[in-house]
């Protein structure tokens, strides 16, 4: 009885003095969710500041534009944009098979002891940061292409075609491609591991009930099911291809040419500012670069959008939990 | 009757044949696994056998060698790059975490579907862009690379990760604990940090763990801001050394004995990077067995 009457005086005190620390760290916490929107709006706004002169100089014929020369002081985004296209887009050809075909093998394939240990593997897969990806590259995955693969392609069939034509150096554009492709593989695999997990079991009983061969039941109930979740894997594979810088500009050759031979040096947008922000000695080359960047960035905020959007709507149907 | 059982039941060869493919695209999908799995071993298998050779005690206590002299070391690096995890923690964590505790305490169904997808948005902002755009930033007006300036883009890289795990978690804590602390008086704030933060602080540390992983191993950031240095850091407004950093410049660099010192630090920066993540499943065990 005695403590509830020194309860009654004491609640009032507490909890006139308690209003401002509840106050203030609910302000923290909007101040920090906050912070996301003021970083976004920060790296546009940076961007497009840098970006001005090189905007009001070019026009959007910039964009089209395939010279890029220092020396006279004139520069077009194409090469970049052209060879940054085609290298996540090779990636995601090579990625997606491979990275899909590993996603099955793991959810309706593999003995369960097996699955953990290679989900751990891919997982560490993308742990390796890019740099090292690119040091592999470089010393040993470029002479091996040049030396054998490319070699071999050249002299197949495949050698009369207008993408494997020319000399060959090594560092290239299917080299670019090849190492971005090891890169998103991890996260194809994840992302399409999740999809094939949300397709019910009851669809694959189903076919399995009809008689279906284990590859019927994969190709039937699994991946006509999945279809869509596995492209939205493959754009948010994309995104990240795009952005790819150190491993990329290690291997691709750093050539701003537009050549349609997949042997020929390219050059990507992200390798471009990585390369050449550093030496940039006038302004109208500084803000080029920054008119590189600005283009690399809304085109990846594109991708993820899409990307985004497309797995929000899957996760609303009810197709599991999709990071 | 026997025409209808004749065009149903497929011949024996085809049933055959339906068996084998089944079985052959099982291979197939068995070896696209280890396609998949393959790289890393080969980047694993030149990373110890061509660093290891190039690992040696100088290699942690010195300082780099110039150009055309033998010998030297990443010491510098190495500290360089633990400075910049440790600022770029300063600002990732707790702006992070604030913002988690946004998310799962305090935010509205419809604010939070827009702070997400700014979070993910903010995640897929390309490396290098976080170079430029911290360049204009800091190394402009100051007029010098430093280790600040590193250290808050890799800072900004963190946020949205720790963020998004940060939510993940505390949205786990159970909703009772979090009543039975309105039920005794406690204050909102009190109870988010004493009851809930406590309460899923392991799965938090994880996250800020991963974040951390993932960010050192960056480079792209790196190359315009923190620049680089071939001596030890005085200030935090000079430039600074990262392990990564002198990767990349060695690995380019026309000098065999650099190439060796490249291969060196990528396998001390990937023991690192294995270690936090050996760490993080540790901590982790037992806690997400339905995988």
């Amino acid at each position: 009885m005695s403590q509830s009457v020194v309860l009654s005086e004491t609640t009032p005190l507490t909890a006139a003095t308690s209003r401002w620390p509840d106050r203030s760290f609910r302000w923290l916490a909007i101040g920090a969710a906050f912070m996301i929107v003021v970083l976004i709006v920060l790296v546009g706004w940076q961007l497009s500041r840098g970006a001005h002169l090189a905007i009001t100089t070019f026009g959007p014929g910039f964009l089209a534009s395939s010279k890029w020369d220092p020396v006279t002081d004139e520069y077009g985004a194409w090469p970049f944009i052209y060879g940054t296209l085609l290298s996540s887009v090779l990636a995601i050809v090579i990625a997606v098979p491979l990275g899909v075909a590993t996603a099955l093998f793991l959810t309706e394939m593999a003995p369960l002891k097996l699955r953990q240990p290679v989900i751990m593997i891919i997982e560490m897969l993308a742990a390796v940061p890019s740099v090292i990806f690119g040091l592999w590259g470089i010393f040993m995955l470029v002479p091996w292409l040049r030396d054998h693969l490319f070699e071999w392609i050249a002299h197949s069939w495949l050698g009369y075609l207008p993408f494997f034509k020319g000399p060959i150096y090594g560092v290239s554009m299917l080299a670019g491609g090849i190492v971005v492709a090891i890169m998103i593989l991890p996260i194809v695999t994840s992302i399409s591991r999740e999809i094939l997990r949300s397709v019910p079991n009851l669809q694959r009983e189903a076919a399995y009930a009809l008689g279906a061969t284990h590859w019927e039941v994969i190709r039937i109930a699994v991946l006509s099911y999945a279809g869509r979740g596995i492209f939205g894997a493959a754009i948010l594979g994309l995104g990240r291809a795009l952005g790819e810088t150190m491993a990329v500009t290690m291997v691709i050759g750093n050539r701003p040419e537009v050549s349609a031979s997949l042997f020929a040096p390219g050059y990507t947008l992200a390798s471009a500012i990585a390369n050449e922000f550093a030496e940039a000695n006038s302004d109208l080359y500084l803000s080029s670069l920054f008119e590189l960047g600005l283009v690399l960035l809304l085109v990846t905020l594109l991708v993820n959008t899409v990307a985004q959007l497309m797995m929000r709507t899957l996760t609303g149907q009810g197709a599991g939990k999709v990071k | 009757m026997t025409t209808a059982t004749d065009t149903f039941e497929p011949s024996r060869a085809y049933q055959t044949w339906r068996k084998w493919k089944s079985h052959g695209m099982g291979l197939l999908l068995g070896l696209c696994a280890v396609a998949v799995m393959t790289p890393l071993f080969l980047v694993l298998y030149f990373l110890v056998s061509k660093g290891a050779s190039a690992l040696d005690w100088n290699f942690f206590t010195q300082l780099p060698k110039p150009t055309g002299e033998l010998g030297g070391g990443m010491a510098n690096a190495i500290v360089g790059t633990l400075m910049l995890l440790g600022m770029a923690a300063v600002i990732g964590v707790p702006v992070g975490v604030m913002g988690g505790v946004y998310l799962a305490e305090y935010g509205s169904d419809r604010a939070n579907y827009w702070i997400r997808f700014a979070a993910d948005v903010l995640n897929g902002i390309p490396s290098i862009v976080w170079g430029v755009v911290v360049w204009a930033l800091l190394v402009v007006p100051f007029k010098t690379f430093s280790a600040y300036a590193g250290g808050v883009a890799l800072g900004f890289m963190m946020i949205p990760l720790v963020m998004r795990t940060t939510e993940e978690v505390l949205i786990l804590v159970p909703q009772s604990y979090r009543e039975a602390g309105l039920a005794l008086g406690i204050a909102r704030w009190k109870i988010i940090t004493v009851i809930v933060i406590k309460a899923a602080l392991k799965g938090i540390i994880t996250g800020i763990l991963i974040a951390t992983a993932r960010i050192a191993g960056e480079t792209a950031p790196l190359l315009f801001t923190a620049l680089g240095n071939n001596y030890w850091n005085h200030s935090l407004s000079e430039p600074v050394a990262a392990l990564p950093l002198q990767i990349y410049n060695y690995a380019i660099s026309p000098y065999e004995d650099w190439h060796r010192q490249a291969w060196a630090g990528a396998l001390v920066l990937m023991v690192m990077i294995l270690t936090l993540n050996i760490i993080v499943r540790v901590i982790s065990r037992g806690h997400n067995k339905s995988n």
